[in-house]
């Protein structure tokens, strides 16, 4: 009796392990993801799902920051730029058993490429008008022909997750480590492994380590924070200074600071003609000597130190020191002088009345700093700068915007003053910042789509953006980028603040996890990651 | 009770003395940032201790009272005024007046008044002062916040209309604006005041939840919502108990002005 | 007859009233700022011809009246109209969330009431004018917390979200019900029956309540769209995927066929509350 009561015992722990997945990573998206279909990913969610199952031809490797060979066991690009191709890896299958061929991958570029289409990826391809043409040569050899020279061509493919072009699952069929397994919205989605991914590890193991992976659908983040100190998730992707801190003070084994992030803050004036705003303060924001008088008289220490606790560095310019190839080091510090401001403004014919600055025509120098709402580091930052600049005289009003209505005043009616925003740069590569150098742009911030460029400084910019996106070699591109840097260091049209730390979250169960500054920072070797408790051989 | 009552007087009038008092004395400077000490304890210094910028929170407990006891009282006393016109008066009234306005208070309640609210901040000026952004937006609030006691006014005032004293009232020849406001009125009180206690935190909770919209209070100018809001976060919890002081002197201050106005019904 | 006249009548008036309602919030949801803004108009990968068809989305919605007409024809065939943030049928987002948000209505509305009438019974049953003001300043200090501050609490203890939600609409019950009891109490046929010695509860379920019947049925209405109002943010706040959390993320999204949809059902539900609550009120009197 008892013998049978021990058996059915273990029969029923048996029965419960294997329905519950104990190597499931879990982490949190912010939102649900708007499609599952990797050519149309264009939000935070649905891109850590391609991620997370997309196959890829080449991957940049975040860590070294340079390109590795994944599904392509090597690539060509010929001469003129126009032309890549692919050797691809044979014996590759998707996740429902599909073989991997050089068709898939002209299924994907013809999908991205269709003008119907509108997508970050897509959009990063499309450097001419021109039709590209993906040609297959055999069933591991596709050539893609572009239009026109796309610099840095290779590394756009990091984005592009292959599509089968036979499985009847479509875009759900994965190339990656894991595929979608259910989707309930609003709750979860749930990835699991991979049966036939390809890649295996030193020891011939086939990978990934993880069974799958959970990701819970949460925007607040006090409860993914709570959550995270209960053990209940694993990972937090990107945390605010404050959390950090806090779960420092109570597990420093849990949080890593892995040094500046690519992302920026900046605040930039608006200097669209024919804005809504006064004709003297338009006047103000063209100045340069106004600008960079701003600039000087804003504390970066201090912003790094009291709004992000130390984690964050005062900014150089638009690229962050962690963008290794790209970062001009030359470039000088921004300093704090409140003397040198008043003299730069000085020299603009303003002048201090009392304890308030007017211009020349006795208008007293005010403006508004309009901000997203509900982010309270943006908030701090904006306040503190507030109070900086009312040392100079200058007073500055604080407005938190919601995120449409910002938008909308930011790129459509141009009824704002100055704006105090993130950059987030996804990519290392320049040319993904292209429209915002370009002065013919939608996204060249403080005065879009000119006809003609506005001065001489914006027009040398549009010279060597154009330069570094057709030239040939990175060292030609790196001194067209590194001169575009300087130019938009003399001449202050975004003020850059602080590059802030990427400090990310990660449970002490698991092992491999190397925090990095570029996105995805802690899960971007996923293949690799395992929990501490893990056999080798994990689904074998 | 009476006790009770003069106590709770008491407490008020120190604490409005104190926050006009303080705030208008050059000693407790809500904008100045000691950023050498944020989110510091309580000190010689600070005797509150500072937030997250370094400001000294005493001070800027001093400003939010002044700002939010006399803007929140307001735009409560302006929904009561809207409740009574919109609720009691076509209740009374009764007829298509009262169905009119039971479509009006229905569609007050549910429609997203969010959108109107950001509107409002689109037609302000960016540059407006603070000042005028926190009574404007108080001024919304009221405007929007009658909805619930005009129902509840609504129902009374129409059983009012059919009881004994008013049917006398009306037989005996009086008119009806002094059958409202002479026999009528007095028995709405207890919705009224019940309105009031509501609406006074109400307000001052929901004016730091529009510094979303963009509406509410701009720095560097401090409300109590807005120095509540910084409890809605897990960073909050600390031994540091100045960290709640903004609460406690919310709980304080409504407790005390209920305990004040606590009366028994007049027949 | 004449009741059924009465009746189409007032079934005229609710659905007049729903619909002007939901236009109206149609119009202020086309109209107000940010309408057409999406934050990938900020992404500076897209190029221009990505960004005027991200424009364009919204380009069917630029006459609200036409929208808001072509919508409610759509909505009688069962089409909810797709949502442009979540890039799903709306119907297929209201069938996923409208139960959790009933479930913590229902839940929260019934502990918010059972607390209030608890309590004022007690009150009432104690006599004590102490107990009485303790009770209200209970109530006035659930008043003075944060939204998201009860949310948080919920959270670190692990409740349900419908807590909130109780703790959000009682103290905004309590003070209401409390003060119809406590001006009932002075009334002359109150002061009679306990003159005669008429037991506490007796008096209290015979000759107060029925007194304020109508007050209590108004409240029982407006406490709905209290409840309805105190679910979007203890949803946006607690994290609970329900029909407030849907509301508030399309409110900031501008996704006008999901707000076209929710302020619909949102004004059916309250108006058809109200005009049920006034229906009790009013049993004996159906004439128009």
């Amino acid at each position: 009796m008892r013998r049978s009561v021990i058996l059915i015992c273990l029969l029923l722990v048996a029965l419960l392990s294997a329905g519950f997945c104990s190597d499931e990573l879990r982490f949190y998206l912010r939102s649900d993801p708007k499609t599952f279909n990797p050519a149309l990913v264009a939000d935070d969610a649905s891109e850590t799902i391609r991620y997370l199952t997309g196959g890829v031809l080449v991957r940049l490797n975040r860590q070294t920051q340079q390109l590795e060979p994944e599904l392509a066991a090597s690539w060509k690009v010929s001469r003129d730029g126009r032309t890549i191709t692919f050797q691809l890896r044979s014996g590759v299958q998707f996740s429902d058993g599909t073989p991997f061929t050089a068709r898939d991958v002209k299924y994907t570029m013809d999908l991205l490429m269709d003008p119907s289409v509108h997508s970050p990826t897509g959009d990063a391809f499309r450097s001419a008008p021109g039709k590209v043409v993906s040609l297959v040569q055999s069933d591991e050899k596709v050539t893609v022909t572009f239009p026109a020279r796309i610099a840095g061509l290779p590394k756009l493919f990091d984005q592009v997750a292959i599509v089968s072009a036979a499985s009847p699952e479509k875009e759900r069929a994965a190339l990656g480590p894991f595929y979608v397994a259910d989707y309930k919205p609003g709750a979860y989605v749930a990835l699991r492994r991979n049966p036939h991914y390809w890649k295996h590890d030193d020891s011939g193991h086939a990978l990934p380590y993880l069974d799958g992976v959970k990701l819970e659908i949460q925007s607040n983040r006090d409860i993914e924070m709570l959550k995270f100190s209960r053990n209940e998730i694993h990972l937090i992707n990107a945390m605010d200074a404050d959390y950090f801190d806090r779960l420092f003070r109570s597990a420093p084994g849990k949080v890593r600071d892995a040094g500046p992030s690519l992302d920026s803050e900046q605040i930039w004036f608006n200097q669209v003609p024919g804005a809504p705003i006064a004709a003297y303060k338009l006047e103000w924001f063209r100045s340069r000597n106004f600008r960079r008088a701003v600039s000087a008289a804003i504390r970066r220490d201090d912003l790094c130190k009291v709004v992000f606790g130390g984690h964050a560095i005062p900014a150089r310019g638009p690229v962050s020191p962690a963008n290794k190839f790209w970062f001009n080091a030359q470039l000088p510090q921004a300093r704090f002088d409140q003397k040198y401001a008043m003299q730069l403004l000085g020299d603009a014919g303003f002048q201090l009345k009392g304890a308030g600055l007017v211009d020349r025509s006795g208008h007293p120098v005010e403006f508004s700093i309009v901000t997203n709402a509900g982010n309270r580091t943006r908030e701090r930052m904006a306040t503190m700068i507030q109070a900086d600049l009312k040392a100079v005289g200058i007073t500055v009003n604080v407005v938190t915007l919601d995120f449409p209505s910002l938008i909308q005043r930011i790129s459509e009616n141009f009824d704002y003053e100055a704006a105090l925003l993130g950059m987030t740069n996804v990519e290392l590569d320049p040319n993904a910042q292209m429209n915002v150098w370009l002065s013919t742009s939608d996204e060249h911030q403080w005065n879009p789509r000119q006809k003609t460029p506005a001065t001489e400084w914006e027009a040398e910019i549009d010279r060597l953006m154009r330069i570094q996106a057709s030239a040939a070699d990175d060292a030609t591109r790196k001194r067209a980028f590194d001169r575009v840097q300087e130019i938009v260091a003399e001449q202050a049209p975004f003020i850059y603040l602080l590059n802030k730390d990427a400090l990310v979250g990660v449970s002490p169960s698991l092992r491999d996890v190397i925090a990095v500054p570029a996105r995805p920072q802690t899960y971007w070797n996923i293949e690799h990651i395992k929990f501490s408790t893990e056999r080798a051989g994990n689904g074998h | 009770m009476k006790a009770l009552r003069t106590a709770a007087l008491v407490v008020v009038t120190v604490i409005a003395i104190a926050s006009f008092g303080g705030s208008l004395s050059p000693a407790f400077d809500a904008a100045r940032q000691d950023r050498d000490h944020v989110s510091a304890g309580p000190s010689a210094d600070h005797w509150l201790g500072t937030d997250a910028l370094g400001r000294d929170r005493l001070a800027r407990l001093l400003h939010a009272t002044r700002l939010s006891l006399v803007l929140a009282p307001a735009a409560a006393a302006l929904s009561v005024l809207l409740a009574l016109f919109f609720g009691a008066v076509p209740g009374f009234l009764g007829g298509t007046s009262e169905r009119a306005a039971k479509a009006v208070v229905d569609v007050m309640l549910s429609v997203p008044w969010l959108f109107l609210l950001l509107m409002v901040r689109a037609a302000l000026p960016l540059n407006c002062s603070p000042a005028v952004s926190a009574t404007i937006t108080f001024l919304m609030l009221g405007l929007l916040g009658w909805g619930v006691p005009a129902r509840v006014l609504m129902a009374r005032a129409r059983k009012l209309r059919q009881s004994e004293f008013v049917l006398l009232a009306r037989g005996s020849g009086v008119s009806p604006g002094h059958l409202l406001c002479v026999h009528v009125m007095p028995n709405l009180r207890p919705v009224l005041t019940a309105q009031l206690w509501i609406a006074v935190p109400a307000f001052i909770l929901a004016e730091a939840n529009l510094s979303l919209l963009g509406l509410g209070v701009q720095e560097p100018l401090p409300s109590l919502g807005s120095l509540l809001r910084e409890l809605e976060t897990v960073l909050s919890i600390r031994a540091d108990l100045c960290n709640f002081c903004a609460l406690l002197v919310l709980i304080v201050v409504v407790s005390s002005l209920q305990i004040v106005f606590c009366k028994q019904e007049v027949p | 007859m004449r009741i059924w006249k009465a009746l189409a009548y007032r079934v005229t008036v609710i659905v007049l009233t729903v619909l002007a309602g939901s236009l109206l919030s149609a119009t202020l949801a086309r109209y107000a700022p940010g309408f057409g803004a999406d934050e990938q108009q900020l992404d500076a990968r897209l190029s221009s011809d990505s960004l005027q068809a991200l424009r364009n989305t919204t380009q069917n919605e630029s006459s609200v009246v036409s929208y808001y007409a072509a919508s409610m024809g759509q909505m009688l065939k069962g089409d909810l109209g797709m949502s442009h943030a979540l890039q799903r049928p709306v119907r297929e987002l209201l069938a996923e969330r409208v139960t959790t948000t009933l479930r913590m209505i229902g839940a929260g509305l019934m502990a918010a009431w059972v607390a209030a009438v608890l309590l004022v019974v007690a009150a009432w049953l104690s006599g004590s004018q102490i107990f009485g003001t303790a009770c209200s300043l209970g109530s006035g200090f659930l008043l003075c917390l944060p939204a998201g501050a009860v949310a948080l609490l919920l959270i670190l203890m692990n409740g349900p979200g419908y807590v909130a939600l109780a703790i959000v609409v009682f103290p905004r019950l309590f003070p209401y019900l409390s003060d119809l009891v406590r001006a009932t109490a002075s009334m002359p046929h109150t002061v009679t029956a306990k003159a005669c010695g008429i037991a506490e509860v007796r008096i209290l379920l015979w000759h107060v309540v029925p007194a304020i019947r109508r007050e209590l049925l108004a409240l029982a209405g407006v406490s709905m769209a209290l409840a309805i109002g105190a679910a979007i943010p203890v949803e946006a706040l607690c994290g609970i995927p329900g029909v407030g959390q849907l509301a508030w993320q399309s409110a900031l999204a501008r996704d006008l066929p999901v707000l076209t949809n929710v302020s619909f059902l949102v004004i059916a539900v309250t108006v058809l509350a109200n005009s049920g609550a006034d229906l009790l009120a009013d049993e004996r009197r159906l004439a128009p």
